[in-house]
C-alpha cells in the first residue's frame, strides 16, 4: 500500500461484525470510522469525507444501506461505496426495487455478500481505490 | 365494476345470440365481492374456433355445447384442463347422456345448462359460476400470499439465526489465527461477546418455539380456569434473578377477576413476555407494576414499568416480527424481536387487544384487554 492512509466509513448494526471488520481493516492499514447505525453514518458523512464507504443494507430500516449510498453519492460523487448484505443469498431477492426511479438513485459501486473473508474485502477496497 | 369474459361455443347461432343478449344487461353482486360483475360475451361456432379464441382471449367462463360439427365439446374441455387454464366450464346440452355428463364432470365441468333454457335459468347458472370462480381465485390468492408471508418470515429468521453464528465464527477465526495476541486473555472480550451471542440465539430459539406453538390450532381441551395471580408469580419468579441484579421491585394488584377461562400456556406466554420486558427495559432501582382487573365485559391486564420508554414511532413498530427498537438505550439489551409479536398473536386468539402507552425515559404501560365472551378463533392466523 502507498504511504497515504485511506479512511473507510464502515456502518453495520451488528456490533460484533462491525468490530471484526473494523479490526481487520485497521490491521490492513486503513483508518476506520466504524458506526452502528444509519443515523451515525449520516452524522459522520456530514463532517468528514471518507475515501471509501462500506454499508450494511438493513439497519434501522430495511433500506438504510440504500439511503446511505444515495446520500453519500450526492455529497461526494467520487467516493466509492460497497454495499455489504446477506440478504441476496438468504432470500434470493435481488434488489427488488419498485421503480426505475428507485433504481436510478441506488448507486453502490459494488455489492458484496456478507461473510466474505477479510482479505476479499481488502482486495475489493483496493480495487475501488485503485491502489 | 369488473367484467368477466364468457365464451359460448355452440353451432346454433340462436343460442349464441341469445346468451349475448341475456348477459349484456346482467350483473352479479355478492356480499364478499368488492365489486359487481358484468359480462362480455364472445362467440364460437365450432370447437376449433373456440380453442383459438380461448388461447387468444383467455375467457373466465366457458359455455360449451357438446354436440359440435368438428371436435366435440368434451374435447375442448379436455384441452382447457390439460392447459391448466383458469376457466370455469359449464356444458350446455340438449341431451346430456350419462357418459358425456360423467366425462365432462370428471374433466372439470361444473355445471350443466339444459337446452333449451330460459333467460332465468341461464342467469342462475352464470351467477353460481361467477361466485365459484370468484371464490376459487380468492382462495388461490390467499394461499399464495400465505406462502409469501411464510417465506418472508423464514428469510428474516434465517438472517437472525445466521448473524450470531457469523459473529462467533469471526471471533473464533481471530483466535485460530492468533490475530490479537498469543495469550487467552487477549481474547477476553471476544469470548464474552461470543457467549452473549449464543445466549441471545438461545432466547430466539425459545421464542420461536412459542411462536410456532401459538400458530397452531387452539386446543379446546386445554381450556380451564386459570388463576392469573399464580401465573404472575411464576413470571416474576422466572425473571427475579435479573430483577434482583437490577434492583427492581414488583407490585401486583388484583382488583377482581382472578381467574380466566383459557389455556394456561397462552397466559404464561403473555405474562412472561410482558414481565420480562418490563424488567429488561427498566432502569436500575425501577418498579414493575402488574394490575389484574375487569369490568362487566372485559378482563384487563396491565404491566407497567419505569424504564426507558419509547416514542410514538417506536411504539408503532413494536408488535411486528423481528422488530427491535435500536438506539443507545437498547444497545446492550438482547432480544429476539419476536416476544411481543407472539404476545399479540396469543391475545388475538382470545379476540383481545394489546395496547401500549409510553413516554421516553419515563416508562411504558402494556395493557391487554380480553372480552369475557370469547368467540374463540379456531385457528390463529399466521
Amino acid at each position: 500500500m502507498s504511504s497515504k492512509v485511506y479512511t473507510v466509513l464502515l456502518a453495520d448494526d451488528d456490533p460484533d461484525y462491525l468490530f471484526q471488520v473494523a479490526y481487520h481493516l485497521r490491521k490492513s492499514g486503513y483508518e476506520v470510522m466504524a458506526v452502528e447505525s444509519q443515523a451515525e453514518a449520516e452524522q459522520v458523512m456530514a463532517r468528514t469525507k471518507p475515501d471509501i464507504a462500506v454499508f450494511d443494507l438493513m439497519m434501522e430500516s430495511d433500506d438504510s444501506g440504500f439511503i446511505l449510498c444515495y446520500k453519500l453519492k450526492r455529497k461526494y460523487p467520487d467516493v466509492p461505496v460497497i454495499l455489504a448484505t446477506a440478504v441476496t443469498r438468504e432470500t434470493g431477492i435481488t434488489f427488488g426495487l419498485n421503480s426505475g426511479q428507485d433504481r436510478e438513485w441506488i448507486r453502490a459501486d459494488l455489492y458484496l455478500e456478507k461473510g466474505i473473508r477479510p482479505e476479499q474485502l481488502d482486495q475489493a477496497i483496493r480495487k475501488l481505490l485503485k491502489i | 365494476m369488473a367484467q368477466l369474459k364468457v365464451l359460448v361455443v355452440d353451432d346454433e347461432p340462436g343460442i349464441r345470440s341469445g346468451v349475448s343478449r341475456i348477459l349484456r344487461s346482467f350483473h352479479v353482486t355478492y356480499p364478499f365481492m368488492d365489486e359487481d360483475y358484468t359480462y362480455e360475451v364472445l362467440e364460437a361456432a365450432t370447437g376449433e374456433e373456440g380453442i383459438s379464441i380461448i388461447d387468444r382471449e383467455m375467457p373466465d367462463i366457458l359455455l360449451l355445447d357438446n354436440k359440435l360439427p368438428g371436435i366435440q365439446g368434451v374435447e375442448v374441455l379436455e384441452y382447457v384442463r390439460k392447459k391448466n387454464y383458469d376457466i370455469v366450464v359449464a356444458m350446455i346440452t340438449s341431451y346430456a347422456s350419462l357418459d358425456v355428463a360423467l366425462k365432462a364432470h370428471n374433466d372439470g365441468a361444473i355445471d350443466f345448462i339444459p337446452k333449451p333454457f330460459t333467460p332465468q335459468e341461464l342467469k342462475i347458472s352464470i351467477e353460481q359460476i361467477t361466485k365459484q370462480q370468484y371464490l376459487r381465485r380468492i382462495t388461490h390468492k390467499l394461499k399464495v400470499e400465505g406462502r409469501k408471508v411464510r417465506f418472508q418470515f423464514l428469510s428474516v429468521l434465517s438472517h437472525e439465526l445466521k448473524a450470531p453464528l457469523n459473529a462467533i465464527e469471526g471471533y473464533l477465526r481471530m483466535m485460530q489465527e492468533r490475530q490479537m495476541g498469543d495469550s487467552i486473555s487477549d481474547y477476553a472480550s471476544a469470548i464474552d461477546r461470543s457467549l452473549q451471542r449464543i445466549d441471545s440465539m438461545r432466547n430466539l430459539i425459545m421464542d420461536l418455539l412459542d411462536f410456532t406453538k401459538v400458530s397452531f390450532e387452539r386446543q379446546v381441551d386445554k381450556l380451564q380456569d386459570v388463576k392469573l395471580k399464580d401465573l404472575v408469580s411464576m413470571a416474576v419468579g422466572t425473571v427475579s434473578p435479573y430483577a434482583i441484579h437490577k434492583d427492581i421491585r414488583f407490585v401486583t394488584n388484583v382488583r377482581g377477576c382472578e381467574t380466566i377461562w383459557a389455556d394456561p400456556n397462552d397466559f404464561e406466554i403473555i405474562l412472561n413476555n410482558l414481565v420480562s420486558n418490563a424488567v429488561k427495559y427498566n432502569r436500575k432501582g425501577g418498579v414493575v407494576t402488574i394490575n389484574i382487573d375487569c369490568n362487566d365485559n372485559e378482563f384487563i391486564l396491565s404491566v407497567e414499568d419505569t424504564g426507558i420508554g419509547m416514542n410514538d414511532e417506536e411504539c408503532g413498530m413494536l408488535f411486528e416480527e423481528f422488530s427491535r427498537i435500536k438506539n443507545d438505550k437498547t444497545r446492550n439489551i438482547s432480544g429476539s424481536g419476536l416476544g411481543l409479536s407472539i404476545v399479540k398473536k396469543v391475545v388475538k386468539l382470545y379476540n383481545g387487544v394489546i395496547n401500549v402507552e409510553s413516554v421516553p425515559d419515563r416508562g411504558s404501560v402494556f395493557t391487554v384487554i380480553i372480552p369475557k365472551i370469547q368467540v374463540t378463533n379456531i385457528k390463529a392466523e399466521l
